[in-house]
């Protein structure tokens, strides 16, 4: 067994990976002491999902903004369920950490003077979106590749698969990872490990994410202790395309696209988020350039009145570009024309564009500290796959990339800082962990009679997710699905693959994803049937549930794994030093608010 | 909804050292990817098939693989426009590890090589997080180096590249595409960091021009086009290097 001593072990290569592990590197070479970081992922870095994004990400650039206003709009976005402190820090670090890449040379979309172009975005008071095209995901996670090319002490294990955190006391001593070309497992010793694994969003049916985005890392450091917090918030991103879920961005309504009914209506006026806005004049937190929450949940309620079209299966309504102009759409939404031509034959320079909500981002994820420390120490926690209280019941567009970059960097710090003052525990315990892991692969290829099927399981939890915790929940909808996957967890023990060999056993991965997957259903479906309330993503049709409760309900939930008995939930207050909670309004009400 | 035949070549290294060709039926319609072809045999006939994946949305690069002989991505192939034989096999001139997947390594350190990174000018101040100052790039110059930015490293253009599949040493289009898109970049100043591993056999003068890597490059990156343009810059630098003796 292949063994290796780090004193910072990264887990995952996209955005917040990569940042961590360059900021790790630079923090030690500033203190002068060289340290071995190691960067595994299950895939190369640059397929990591953070190269989806495609709308860009936020800063406070121009004059005109403020720090106070992208603070206030991230707490008004996400409903109050906001850690404060974290919040105020991001937007302080926000513009620093998108020069930076600058600097490192992401192609970020510019003025005719040279300077850098920013966007609007849904639910931000004024234009501070970073763009590059409409590939900012991508332009991020390869300018983040090639930049951590000049750092020797980066050493990569590309495709890799983490099987399993190793503590010591509390603290954490290393991982067990399987060398996915190989079947042979590896361990490596850490002084500090941070988890950058991403999101959750193939929990669901309908999704915008990646085959990759299915919670391994929240399962590792939830079955080891860690709170999953608030994980009843799922984000549904209004516009992906019919069919397969493929993210047409945000920025093509922050460009001044627009959205129609069948009838041609602009029907977000009808939801609070009106007066309709001259075409091709896209006003900020006005009907389209409204938060994603509020666009999905309304796209619902169009379903529910019979009217939305149809594209195939699928009930949708229309985004239409067609005003912005051949040229400008080409330059500023390239990659839209290419996905919207490719995969559902419609040139949204000539037609709109049928689209649908589909679950795009997890909100909640491992609870973290405002340094990115998660309860178990050692252990941090980054992007996607952490909760470290920005985004609150509902994220706001354009600030989960930059969210990757600065707490990406801080996690990174912060693990270094860790690592130069600790040795590592001894090896035996890794060794420990191997062996158990490989028995448990072993048992999972085993073949035997009667054996469960991951196929059928994966389908079952993915329907499950979709009917229980949709964009509007019933009290018995939530309950079947945490009870399905309650059932599903059992029945999972019984799973067997039918694949036995070594190289490249993408089966036996796809099983494990499932078995990590379906931990944190539990987690996310527990959280959606204990708030007893309406808050952002989080909408419920049951009586007297369908408003906001900040009496009871100003909390974030935990959840704590439990093993083979149920999860446990315990509730936890939010930090609101700055800005005491009030109504989320957006159109003209906001303005009426605010006279 | 109809019936399609693939054939996909199979290598399973743990049971047997020779490849073979298994055939299997697939219902497609009109919007059925390959990619969604193979998930249903995954899923449905055959568990061991093995391949990669991820994005399903021809940006992360990880699904190539060769049909009837080309190169291209399985998520942006759809079997309606494709003949009624089809032929999957793993992307031409890298190893095979397994099935449909590849060993990518070299041309990782092929990318590695070209040092795809911006090399500022020493004049220009290291990036200071307390007075952070970006550069100024025009979108004249931004739009000198874009296309050539857009690469997502699916490596078609490897299986696509004579050259490349006679000598694996060959830096290659894609990487040579990268050190293009940096040496034209107006922020940096590394082109003579690069030239050495530019300017040699191995560098861009193992290019015969055929120019399949451009025509197989699901983003239109042009290799062909960087690597002829490298040229031109390699051969520069060589005179400039004979005059100053």
């Amino acid at each position: 067994m292949q063994q290796g001593d780090f004193d910072v072990v990264v887990v995952g290569g996209g955005g917040a990976g990569l940042r961590a592990a360059i900021a790790a590197a630079e923090q030690a070479r500033a203190e002068g002491r060289p340290q071995r970081i190691a960067l595994l992922s299950k895939v190369y870095p640059m397929r990591s999902h953070t190269v989806a994004a495609e709308g860009g990400a936020a800063a406070v650039t121009s004059h005109e903004d403020s720090i106070e206003a992208h603070f206030h709009d991230t707490v008004a976005g996400g409903d109050w369920l906001v850690e404060q402190g974290v919040a105020d820090y991001f937007v302080r670090h926000a513009y620093r950490e998108l020069v930076q890449m600058e600097r490192w040379g992401c192609p970020w979309s510019r003025q005719e003077d040279g300077n850098i172009q920013v966007r609007r975005f849904g639910g931000m008071k004024t234009a501070r979106t970073w763009f590059a095209a409409d590939k900012s995901g991508f332009h991020m996670l390869h300018t983040l590749f090639q930049t951590s090319l000049k750092y020797p002490e980066i050493e990569r294990f590309d495709e890799y698969f983490v099987l399993d955190l190793v503590l010591h006391e509390g603290a954490i001593a290393g991982i067990v990872a399987l060398e996915v070309a190989t079947g042979e497992l590896i361990t490596l010793g850490a002084k500090a490990v941070v988890l950058a694994t991403g999101g959750a969003g193939r929990l669901f049916r309908f999704n915008t994410n990646a085959g990759i985005v299915t919670g391994d890392g929240m399962a590792l450091a939830y079955r080891h202790g860690a709170a999953l917090r608030d994980m009843e918030f799922v984000q549904y991103h209004p516009t992906g395309l019919p069919g397969s879920g493929i993210l047409i961005t945000e920025a093509c309504r922050g460009e001044g696209g627009i959205l129609l009914n069948k009838a041609g209506h602009r029907y977000l006026q009808d939801y609070g988020l009106g007066p309709e806005t001259p075409l091709g004049e896209p006003q900020n937190k006005y009907m389209e350039l409204g938060p994603r929450d509020k666009l999905s949940q309304a796209f619902w309620q169009e379903q529910q009145a019979g009217r939305t079209g149809t594209f195939g299966d699928s009930d949708v309504v229309y985004l239409d570009l067609r005003h912005l102009g051949a040229a400008h759409i080409k330059e500023r939404l390239p990659f839209i024309c290419e996905l919207a031509q490719a995969y559902i034959n419609v040139d949204p320079i000539h037609e709109p564009i049928p689209i649908r909500p589909a679950v795009h981002y997890t909100m909640g994820g491992i609870e973290t500290d405002d340094q990115c420390e998660t309860r178990i120490e050692g252990l941090y926690a980054a992007g996607e796959c952490a909760s470290v209280g920005l985004h609150g019941a509902n994220r706001l567009g354009s600030n989960s990339l930059t969210e990757l970059l600065v707490f990406g960097r801080l996690a990174g710090e912060r693990a270094s800082q860790r690592a130069s003052s600790r040795t590592h525990t001894s090896p035996h315990l890794l060794l420990e962990a191997a062996n158990h892991q490989q028995q448990a692969l072993s048992q999972r290829c085993e073949r035997g009679n009667g054996g469960e099927n991951w196929v059928t399981l994966k389908r079952a939890m993915v329907q499950a997710m979709e009917n229980g915790c949709g964009i509007y929940r019933t009290t018995d909808g939530m309950q079947t699905a945490l009870d399905t996957i309650r059932q599903l967890r059992e029945r999972f023990r019984n799973v067997r693959v039918s694949d036995t060999s070594r190289a490249y056993n993408t089966e036996l991965l796809e099983c494990l994803e499932l078995g990590f997957g379906l931990d944190v259903a539990e987690a996310a479906c527990l959280g959606a049937l204990e708030r007893r309330e309406s808050r952002g993503a989080h909408q419920r049709l049951d009586a007297g549930l369908t408003t906001r409760d900040d009496v009871n309900y100003l909390r974030h939930s935990q959840v704590f794994y439990r093993g083979e008995q149920a999860a446990e939930l315990c509730w936890q207050a939010v930090d609101i030093r700055f800005s005491p909670p009030a109504e989320r309004v957006y159109g003209d009400a906001a303005k009426e608010k605010h006279a | 909804m109809t019936h399609r035949a693939l054939s996909i070549r199979r290598y399973l290294p743990d049971q047997d050292q020779a490849s073979y060709w298994q055939r299997y039926e697939v219902p497609a319609d009109d919007s059925t990817s390959l990619l969604d072809a193979l998930h249903y045999v995954k899923e449905e006939l055959d568990s061991t098939l093995s391949y990669r994946w991820s994005c399903r949305m021809a940006i992360c690069g990880s699904c190539g693989v060769m049909v009837n002989g080309i190169p291209r991505l399985g998520c942006k192939t759809f079997l309606r426009d494709l003949p009624h034989e089809l032929r999957i096999e793993p992307l031409a001139h890298f190893p095979v590890a397994r099935d449909l997947i590849v060993d990518m390594d070299v041309f990782l350190d092929h990318l590695a090589a070209v040092k795809p990174y911006l090399i500022e000018d020493a004049a220009v101040g290291t990036f200071d997080p307390a007075a952070p100052t970006p550069h100024r790039q025009t979108p004249a110059q931004l739009a000198r180096y874009r296309q050539f930015a857009n690469c997502i490293n699916c490596g078609l253009c490897y299986s696509a590249c004579p050259q490349f599949g006679l000598n694996p040493e060959f830096l290659g289009p894609g990487a040579l595409a990268l050190a293009h898109r940096y040496n034209l970049d107006s922020r940096d100043s590394g082109k003579q960091a690069r030239m050495p591993v530019l300017n040699r056999h191995e560098g861009v003068w193992s290019c015969t021009f055929v120019g399949f890597c451009s025509q197989v490059c699901p983003k239109h990156v042009d290799p062909a086009a960087a690597v002829n343009q490298g040229k031109v810059e390699a051969a520069k630098h060589t005179l400039i290097a004979l005059f100053k003796g």
